[in-house]
């Protein structure tokens, strides 16, 4: 399988204060590739540097060293707009993802200004019809309508049209299912589950729950204090992890029907 | 035959506003006796707090009692005066912790000053310093605290130290009933598992003698919980002991919503085999007639379009409110 993006010795130092500095060492020598069509998971606890990680690739913010190589070429090297055309991200909170005030159609609208060809009106909308359909969701259920009208799975849904409609290689999804419910949450894992079979798009799945990550990984890289600290097929870490730290955390995790002692 | 420490019969609470009516709370009946850990389940917003809250007999704004009883103890606290109910039930017989009530401490105070203002008030009188200090440092020993805490400041605690100093302040006065709502939701999985450690060793040295412990997880439930109650669109749909619940759940909604958790098992191999509830939750201004599940029940028949099921006692000591059974 091609390798499409590789994170050589990422490391990010924030400093703060203008005379007596303090600098935080949020991430450290982070280094992970990503495969065409395969999930992997990046797990960690809060102030663990899941989400640095994540910026940096999403090019939100730039890293203290270190760097990142997406399809053989620097990502600082390309430009903006042909960059998110190839990755796109879902973020935690779908209701502060839209705009109050537009219909949620305005985000897809959005999405044809990456294009390169600009499609007509009627094109716009049958790619807007079949890639909703390709999801699951019915686009009359769903367009004309504002944030508020619709649920947050249904919003979390919609996202995912996105980097679909550009045939996106890499989505970044960072803590996507974590302000969900049960029931709905286990239809958006389902979804980037299926994002993965059906259309190669390979995920980075951001999570601090154990259980999702082990649900949806192909591989798994746990973090903690900004280093990576255990790498592996997830198969292998969820059931023998090596690190000390993983393993306590594994015991913590309460599972379904196994009841702690006390 | 065990005591019920906390009934609950018919109970309805309504949010009013300019939105309308949300009957997020409509005809709830529950017991929870001496001795029991029980838990509540259910999906954001079918009512788990809403419910807290009017047990706790003083509601939020907005929120308006409407009819039933809550018997604490036996004592209804509809009925009496809203002093009385503060200074002698609260603490003394339940205590509730809600939401999010470890940001609650104030900033500027250490902990042992909050202490002292809070055995002043439930006193009415001063007692010496060393010995409220001595009595609230022992009781923070039990929940896995040093005693140091007492002289530290709020924002030098982390997160799941000051949850525990909450749960150690709401029951200082040893209540019988403790209701936890969601204690453990902004916390860390390790400080999750102390959090949860320190409620069960509360009861086991007999601070509590019973706890309603509200969550959203499932799985965090089935670690401390004795019977499990689920509720759904602001009814209570099955109670079921925690075991039954999990492993033989029997009303449509609880079963879809176990097959729909996700979790953790370090000896699963593959993937898949998660399901997920079609359509969304009830809006509660307008509920659905009768079963409220219906329109996202699979074995949904005429009669739960028409007529609404009663929670009714079905096999293995468990309440159903389902036309199946």
């Amino acid at each position: 399988m091609e390798t499409i993006l590789q994170c050589e010795n990422l490391t990010k130092i924030f400093i703060s204060g203008l005379i007596r500095t303090k600098s935080i060492v949020a991430v450290k020598n982070v280094t992970f590739d990503v495969k065409k069509g395969e999930i992997i998971a990046l797990v960690g606890q809060s102030g663990s540097g899941k989400t640095t990680v994540a910026k940096m690739i999403l090019r939100l913010i730039e890293p203290t060293s270190g760097q990142i190589i997406f399809n053989g070429k620097n990502a600082l090297s390309y430009d903006k707009r042909e960059y998110y055309r190839r990755i796109q991200a879902i973020v935690q909170d779908p209701y502060s993802a839209y705009n109050p005030f537009y219909k949620v159609d305005r985000m897809l609208e959005e999405v044809f200004s990456l294009y390169e060809n600009n499609p007509s009106p009627d094109e716009r909308k049958k790619i807007i019809h079949s890639t909703l359909e390709r999801i699951g969701i019915n686009p009359e259920e769903i367009l004309g309508r504002y944030p508020h009208q619709l649920s947050g799975g249904q919003l979390q849904r919609f996202l995912i049209a996105r980097p679909l409609m550009i045939n996106s290689e890499l989505v970044v999804a960072d803590e996507a299912t974590s302000m969900l419910d049960a029931s709905t949450r286990a239809g958006i894992l389902n979804l980037l589950l299926s994002l993965k079979e059906n259309e190669k798009i390979s995920v980075l799945f951001i999570t601090h729950d154990i259980a999702q990550a082990q649900y949806i990984s192909d591989r798994v890289l746990m973090m903690q204090n900004g280093e990576v600290i255990e790498e592996g097929l997830s198969d292998r870490v969820f059931s023998h992890p090596s690190n000390p730290y993983t393993k306590e955390l594994f015991d913590s995790v309460p599972q379904l029907h196994k009841k702690w002692e006390f | 035959m065990a005591r019920h420490l906390l009934e609950i019969e018919e109970l309805r609470g309504y949010y009013r506003g300019i939105f309308g009516i949300v009957r997020a709370v409509d005809g709830v009946s529950l017991t929870v006796d001496s001795g029991e850990v029980m838990g509540l389940a259910g999906e954001s917003g079918c009512g788990k707090s809403t419910l807290a809250q009017l047990c706790s007999g003083s509601p939020n704004p907005l929120l308006h009692y409407e009819s039933g009883k809550v018997l604490v103890n036996g004592t209804d606290i509809y009925k009496i005066d809203a002093e009385v109910l503060r200074t002698e039930v609260k603490c003394q017989y339940m205590s509730y912790i809600p939401q999010a009530s470890m940001d609650s401490l104030n900033p500027v105070k250490r902990i042992r000053d909050f202490i002292m203002d809070v055995t002043m008030e439930r006193t009415g009188q001063k007692l010496p310093k060393s010995e409220v200090l001595k009595t609230a440092g022992d009781h923070l020993e039990k929940l896995g605290l040093n005693r140091n805490v007492l002289n530290l400041y709020p924002h030098e605690l982390s997160g799941g130290m000051k949850q525990r100093v909450v749960i150690g302040i709401s029951t200082l006065c040893h209540p019988n009933l403790l209701m936890v709502d969601e204690p453990t939701s902004a916390l860390d999985v390790t400080t999750q598992k102390l959090v949860i450690k320190s409620l069960v060793n509360l009861k086991k040295a007999g601070v509590i003698e019973s706890m309603l412990f509200i969550s959203h997880d499932i799985t965090v439930l089935g670690q401390l919980c004795d019977k499990c109650a689920v509720m759904y669109g602001g009814k209570i749909v099955e109670v079921n002991t925690m075991d039954g619940t999990l492993n033989n759940p029997l009303h449509p909604y609880t079963q879809a919503l176990i097959s729909s958790v996700v979790s953790y098992d370090p000896e699963r191999m593959g993937k898949g085999g998660l399901k997920s509830i079609p359509g969304a939750p009830p809006d509660l201004r307008d509920p659905p007639p009768a079963c409220r599940f219906h329109p996202r029940c699979e074995y949904a028949m005429d009669i739960c379009q028409t007529k609404e099921p009663p929670l009714e006692a079905a096999k293995n000591g468990s309440e159903i409110a389902c036309w199946l059974y």
